[in-house]
């Protein structure tokens, strides 16, 4: 493996009774594309967002790129500036143009000069295949273009890490796709990657490592042939078995 | 009514009605923001300062606010905010007060307001790295004002007509001269009617206004 961006050792974390993550250990190299699966409740999406904050942790630590994530504040805000991140809901900001949720970050964030950042936003937009729709609001697009605006949304911050947390989970199955190669373009563009998701396919296609995880802990990790075809934990091929049979 | 008219300033006193309307919402607007970030802040002790404020104000009765402002302010504290002219005094009062009061209204408005924002758009302001004060000026309360409009709207509109208070102190508005004309000329149908036009037509297109503003710039989702 190639040298550790994302680190996770010891971790735990508690909602009152639960117990959502269990001694997670887990390294994520640069380049790599980790595919988290496993039942709802798991705690695949809390592992997700705990990365950048979003859920914060009791104990264990967190570093990225070698920093250890700080509480609250400055020096937070600029880290998750590092750390792109792909909703199960999009979230576009619904007051602001498409071109404008792009350009946000870059321009308050990264101090950009407007024209840079919406010239950089435009290239973006074309990537993801939504350029058509710069002067739009998210309301007028569909899910799958809101998603693939939300991708362009964290590239456009030149992330070290994008995470991404079940991001067609909210999809009309004919969308999936389109934000799928998407994801793949990335991948195969060496974009460091953690994706929680239940797109199988996706998994074999892109990723280096699939985690599985299950009652807030990790069971099981493999590339995701041997995974797919030769899991070893009774749990991860319950899993398998209830979600490959159709 | 006509004599009324040609007798009395009445123009100049709803100007004057205007302007302390316009100095109130003003202030209000700003109070009631920073009351409101206050409250919506991850700081225990602003978001105790932010509800203290509410609770203070927004339960005191505006006539004792205006009263205090002269009687304990400015007579027992010496707190003038125009030493060269009383009526003047009292009109800059009466206008900090209207906003005091008011801001405490405007800030619970705005505060439902930000509750109509899903938690997923402050979700997605923090992971691009806005700080807690950029999320807030660029994507909840933008927001929060248009999903707020219509209470808002309706708080403006009480500010003009609570600005009538400030008659208590001779705040040099319309309903001061109101109760200078019912000394005069005696309390006649005209006399109100003049008045309540007044307001009428301040406050009616305003209401209108403010409908139409909501449903234009009420956020799609």
């Amino acid at each position: 493996m190639t040298e550790p961006l994302v680190v996770l050792k010891d971790v735990q974390k508690h909602f009152g009774d639960l117990h959502v993550l269990k001694d997670i250990d887990l390294e994520i190299g640069k380049g790599e594309v980790v595919v988290v699966i496993g039942p709802s409740g798991s705690g695949k999406s809390t592992l997700c967002r705990a990365i950048n904050r979003l859920e914060t942790i009791e104990s264990g630590t967190i570093t990225i790129d070698g920093k250890t994530l700080p509480e609250e504040g400055k020096e937070l805000a600029q880290l998750r500036a590092d750390v792109g991140m792909v909703f199960q809901s999009f979230n576009l900001f619904a007051h602001k143009t498409i071109l404008d949720n792009v350009t946000l970050g870059p321009i308050k964030v990264r101090k950009q000069k407007k024209a840079a950042a919406e010239k950089r936003a435009m290239e973006l937009l074309e990537r993801v295949g939504v350029a058509h729709q710069a002067q739009k609001f998210p309301a007028q697009l569909s899910g799958g273009q809101q998603q693939r605006v939300a991708i362009a949304r964290s590239l456009a911050m030149d992330p070290k890490v994008m995470l991404f947390d079940e991001p067609t989970s909210a999809l009309d199955p004919e969308m999936i796709n389109e934000v799928l190669d998407v994801m793949v373009g990335l991948a195969k563009e060496g974009m460091t990657m953690i994706v929680v998701t239940h797109e199988m396919g996706f998994a074999r296609k892109a990723a280096n490592r699939v985690v599985f995880m299950a009652d807030g802990q990790i069971v099981e990790e493999n590339t995701p042939e041997e995974f797919f075809t030769n899991a070893k934990s009774d749990r991860a091929k319950d899993f398998l078995g209830k979600i490959l049979t159709h | 009514m006509g004599e009324i008219l040609s007798n009395y300033d009445v123009l100049a006193a709803f100007w004057g009605t205007i302007k302390l309307s316009l100095l109130g919402t003003f202030g209000a607007l700003v109070l009631g923001t920073i009351v409101a970030v206050l409250r919506l802040s991850p700081v225990r002790v602003f978001q105790w300062i932010g509800s203290w404020y509410v609770n203070t104000f927004r339960n005191t009765p505006l006539t004792l606010l205006m009263v205090f402002s002269i009687l304990g302010l400015t007579f027992i504290l010496g707190l003038q905010l125009n030493t060269q002219d009383l009526n003047s005094n009292a009109f800059r009062w009466a206008a900090v007060m209207l906003a005091v009061y008011h801001g405490a209204f405007i800030c619970e408005a705005l505060r439902s307001g930000v509750n109509t924002v899903p938690a997923g758009q402050a979700e997605a302001a923090r992971a691009i790295g806005l700080t807690f004060g950029q999320s807030m000026q660029h994507v909840l309360l933008p927001q929060a004002f248009r999903g707020s409009i219509a209470p808002i709207g309706s708080t403006i509109i009480a500010l003009i007509k609570n600005s009538t208070v400030a008659a208590v102190i001779g705040g040099g508005e319309a309903a001061n001269l109101m109760s200078t004309v019912i000394e005069n000329e005696g309390s006649r149908f005209s006399v109100f009617l003049v008045f309540a036009i007044g307001f009428v037509i301040l406050t009616l297109p305003l209401g209108l206004f403010f409908t139409s503003m909501s449903r234009r710039l009420a956020v799609k989702r």
